[in-house]
């Protein structure tokens, strides 16, 4: 990276943050994490035991330097609290995050060194700025807490202000509530960069934009990204959005990880039943293969209470009777590909039918 | 690495003069205050009668410590005392206009007081959440557990008479009401996205309490703690009323109202005298208080 | 349901722990010597040595404390100065009148109040809505005792209807429900009623516009549901809240009744919370609160726990 960086700057940066393990080095390695809520209501007197909300349990992944890391899931699978447990908003209860080869959290990687690196863009837009104070104070907020002027902050947070796309001048001694949604949600982009981080979380991000505005700033996203070298964990319910922005993609279910693979092979040929499913969700836009039934039944079980074995078995077209005893694993596929059924464990006494799980027909939509 | 070459930087800093600036949040509350009628009428009010108050010893037209038992509790309208005498022959109008003074202290300085404490209690409370949270919490708690006017009573008559008693009773009443609002308003905020988004740049939780928590919480707490001044008053008035708090001769428009409760069959008009002054100025800092929180709402 | 009640009562345990260690402060507050306020002013040293043995003062402080509360829960709260008498045995008349009295000015503030409100709830931005506004904002701002020396004026001094003092007829002690007796009632509680009634009005005014504004009220009438059952639906949804309110301000009237009980010499724990100070006798003061103070809290908890029923949607941890 300080090979490409600018040679004249008008203004005083931030120091700048190194490459230290290499272009191989996975930015962000994931291992073990997990978090559990308890609830706090449901104790009864004498019957023991509290509830507890196995919101991410156990999950392992790597970002890698430079890729567009999509998270697909349904709601209360768990992606919001990977992201705040990523970013370290809440503590998670086991687990290691590793960034760039240091430890999070340990001496050579302190907390707030590892805040300038690792920056989330909300999905609230509105939610995310503070109403009383103006888009220019809010995105310089960041830097000065790091050490920059006040001078040099605001200029800087009208710089990027200018370089998300709107324009300073008009902008920049506005309040939130002066602003579209997409324009808040590129304002919420400025301020997450003006960190300079290397990896951004983005959760939601454009969820609740119209979509002629979610394309804007998806393009705007990936202009950024080449810009600036940086790294995206994308999370969204939006399938085609995940599909148009990612490099890879990870499907979460009930706070486990079930598949990994590129965006183009899960897409084309999903692995697990689960993101079979999920994909043939999506309405068909060919009047040739129109949906009949809806592939997925029921509402997600209860995040407190998760079926044994694996978790998806309640609604698994192919689920069978080993599938409720056994809690599946994440396995190598082939091609970076990793994906946790009972259907592509060997041994495990799941009977697999002589073509695998591998749809036989191309998905539509 | 932000931007690309002077040249572009120079194109996308326009000069500062160039910048719109928005209006920001304190100066839209007055606006909207400004264009309410009623609240405008109220704060003339409370104006003048501060300004009565602070500038009583010059404007009374007589004495209002020389007393006279010839002319005791002459009507209003006598040359001379335009709105009577009380019960000791001291002219009515002067008191009245002194006893503003207490009146107007008593009223205002225990919720000021109780403002600045509580608000740093409810917030320490309210961002620092878990223990700190509950301990400073239930202790309030205890002292919530009073009614207000029993509790002031309670220790005003423990304390004695006076006015620094009267006046610290008074605070302790203010600050567990202040205190609960305080930390309510505080937990909400923390707990918006905007506050994560500044711990997850790096800041210490007292950049963060300066910078984001504080702007969004005084402002309710603010306008709570008018709504109390009217209640001080009251009680201030009425610990007087009582024999606690201001003492004889000290004119105070409660302890005017005690004192000339002897004249309710002979003067009626005159025993009432004090108690409308405390009503108007009662009524007049409420209306102002809901014009207020009218003007904070968001929209 | 019964974890929430339990729960909501043994969390009274420490409140009134900490109330009843304030009540016991009181004496320990006030300047001087606690001794001196205990004491007749003519005590001679010999009696000062006795008295203090007697009232444990020459014990540690915590000591002290728990023996007060052990006494106070036998139903001794020492004896009062002034009288000679023990404090629970004045209290104990006391307390009757002035739960009378409150109960009947929250009674009539909560039903004027109530109508105010409600008529005003559904009838916005007309004189009504003004109106009801006007006796809120009256009723919180006027000083009550001044309201009642002026009622005291208007009907007693200058139309002479009702008394102006007093719990009864000359020389009865017992109170009986006859006018001769209730018309010693009608202005202390007439007076006392305008706290409640402005408060209770505002809240239910507010209850019932947002009540009525909210959607599924809108959906309701589409569906034909005729004015009455929305009407009866309205009170549904205000009820809790509007009754929490009335409890809470029957509490608040039942500690912070001195001031007009002084106005009406009307013979309650407020009369008596007067006389405790104007004669410096500390053990009624303490004993006279700590009573009242025992009532607003078990006031409170009925009242939460009746909303808790009440309102479904109390979520309690």
């Amino acid at each position: 990276m300080a090979d490409t960086e600018a040679t004249t700057t008008p203004h005083p940066l931030l120091p700048s943050l190194p490459d230290l393990g290499g272009p191989r080095q996975p930015l962000l390695t994931v291992r073990g994490l997990s978090r559990h809520f308890a609830l706090k209501s449901a104790a009864w007197f004498g019957a023991g035991g509290r509830a507890v909300v196995r919101a991410v349990d156990g999950i392992d992944f790597d970002i890698l330097k430079r890729e567009t890391l999509g998270v697909v899931g349904e709601s209360g699978c768990g992606k919001s609290t990977t992201a705040r447990l990523l970013m370290q908003l809440i503590e998670p209860d086991q687990g290691e995050l590793v960034f760039d080869g240091q430890t999070v959290g340990s001496r050579s990687l302190p907390l707030r060194e590892y805040r300038r690196q690792v920056q989330m863009v909300f999905q609230d837009s509105y939610a995310s700025l503070n109403p009383r104070m103006t888009i220019e104070d809010s995105i310089a907020f960041g830097p000065r807490v790091h050490g920059l002027p006040a001078r040099a902050a605001t200029t800087r947070a009208r710089d990027l202000l200018a370089r998300v796309g709107l324009e300073p001048a008009r902008f920049a001694g506005r309040y939130p509530h002066e602003l579209s949604g997409g324009q808040r949600q590129r304002v919420n982009i400025a301020r997450a960069l003006a960190l300079e981080p290397r990896l951004l979380i983005l959760d939601e991000a454009v969820s609740a934009l119209d979509k002629s505005v979610e394309a804007q700033v998806l393009n705007l996203l990936q202009d950024l990204q080449r810009e600036f070298d940086l790294t995206y964990l994308f999370i969204s319910h939006d399938l085609d959005v995940v599909r148009y922005i990612s490099d890879r993609v990870l499907v979460m279910y009930l706070g486990q990880l079930i598949e990994i693979g590129s965006a183009q092979r899960l897409f084309d040929q999903p692995l697990h039943p689960y993101t079979q499913a999920l994909l043939q969700s999506r309405p068909s836009t060919d009047p040739n293969h129109r949906t009949e039934s809806a592939p997925l039944a029921g509402d997600p079980p209860n995040p407190v209470n998760p079926p044994s074995g694996c978790r998806f078995h309640t609604r698994c077209a192919q689920a069978q009777a080993v599938c409720s005893a056994r809690m599946p694993t994440l396995v190598e596929h082939g091609n970076g590909s990793r994906v946790a059924c009972l259907a592509y464990e060997p041994d495990t006494g799941y009977r697999a039918n002589g073509s695998g799980l591998i749809m036989k027909e191309p998905i539509h939509g | 690495m932000l931007v690309t070459s002077p040249d572009a930087a120079a194109a996308a800093t326009p000069p500062d003069a160039a910048y719109v600036r928005s209006r920001g949040h304190a100066a839209n509350v007055v606006r909207k205050l400004l264009r309410n009628p009623i609240a405008m009428g109220a704060a003339a009010v409370i104006l003048l009668l501060i300004v009565v108050a602070v500038a009583a010893p010059w404007l009374t037209p007589a004495d209002p410590f020389e007393t006279s038992m010839f002319h005791r509790l002459s009507p209003i309208g006598t040359p001379g005392s335009p709105l009577g005498t009380d019960e000791l022959g001291r002219d009515l109008l002067s008191r009245l206009m002194l006893g503003g003074r207490l009146s107007l202290f008593m009223g205002i300085v225990p919720v000021l007081l109780a403002f600045f404490i509580a608000s740093a209690l409810g917030i320490l409370a309210g961002y620092a959440g878990g223990l700190t949270n509950s301990a400073i919490m239930r202790t309030i708690d205890v002292l919530y557990a009073f009614p207000s006017v029993l509790l002031a009573i309670a220790l005003s008559g423990a304390l004695g008479a006076g006015i620094v008693n009267a006046l610290t009773s008074l605070t302790v009443v203010f600050i567990p009401q202040i205190a609960r609002v305080a930390e309510s308003v505080t937990t909400q905020v923390r707990r918006s996205d905007y506050v994560d988004a500044a711990r997850a740049s790096g800041a210490s939780p007292f950049a963060i309490v300066r910078v984001h928590v504080l702007g969004n919480v005084i402002g309710p707490i603010f306008v709570y703690a008018t709504s109390l001044i009217s209640v001080s008053m009251i009680l201030a008035s009425g610990l007087s009323f009582l024999g606690l708090g201001v003492t004889p001769p000290q004119p105070e428009w409660g302890l005017m109202l005690n004192t000339l409760r002897t004249a309710i069959y002979v003067q009626p008009a005159l025993a009432a005298l004090p108690g409308v002054l405390i009503f108007i100025t009662s009524i007049a800092f409420n209306l102002f208080s809901d014009g207020l929180r009218a003007a904070m709402e968001v929209k | 349901m019964l974890t929430f009640v339990i729960r909501r009562v043994l969390y009274t345990v420490p409140i009134m722990l900490g109330v009843s260690f304030l009540c016991f402060m009181l004496v320990h507050i006030a300047p001087g010597d606690p001794l001196v306020s205990i004491l007749p002013p003519d005590a001679s040293a010999e009696l000062q040595k006795q008295l203090m043995t007697l009232y444990g003062f020459d014990r540690s402080l915590p000591v002290q404390f728990g023996s007060w509360i052990w006494r106070a829960l036998h139903g001794d709260l020492g004896t009062s100065i002034a009288t000679g008498r023990p404090v629970a045995h004045e209290v104990a008349r006391a307390v009757g009148n002035t739960v009378m009295l409150a109960a009947a000015a929250t009674v009539i503030g909560f039903v004027l109040g109530g109508l105010f409100g409600f008529v005003a709830g559904y009838r916005r931005h007309t004189w009504i809505d003004r109106a009801a506004s006007l006796v809120s904002v009256v009723g919180v701002s006027v000083p009550h005792y001044w309201l009642g020396m002026v009622l005291v004026i208007i009907f007693s001094a200058k139309l002479g209807w009702l008394p102006a003092t007093g719990a009864g007829p000359d020389g009865s002690d017992a109170w009986v429900w006859d006018y001769a007796h209730m018309q010693f009632l009608i202005l202390p509680a007439v007076t006392m009623s305008f706290i409640p009634m402005g408060i209770i009005a505002r809240t239910v005014r507010a209850l019932v516009a947002d009540t009525l504004a909210q959607e599924f009220v809108v959906g309701l009438r589409a569906r034909g549901l005729s004015e009455y059952a929305i009407f009866r639906h309205v009170v549904k949804n205000c009820a809790p809240t509007a009754l929490a309110v009335m409890g809470l301000q029957l509490g608040y009237l039942l500690g912070g009744s001195i001031l007009i009980e002084t106005v009406f010499s009307w013979p309650g724990t407020g009369f008596l919370l007067n006389a405790a100070i104007f004669q410096r006798d500390l053990p009624l003061l303490q004993g006279t609160i700590l009573v009242l103070a025992a009532f607003f809290v078990g006031l409170n908890l009925l009242v939460d726990i009746v909303q808790g029923i009440l309102d479904p949607r109390i979520e309690r941890s």
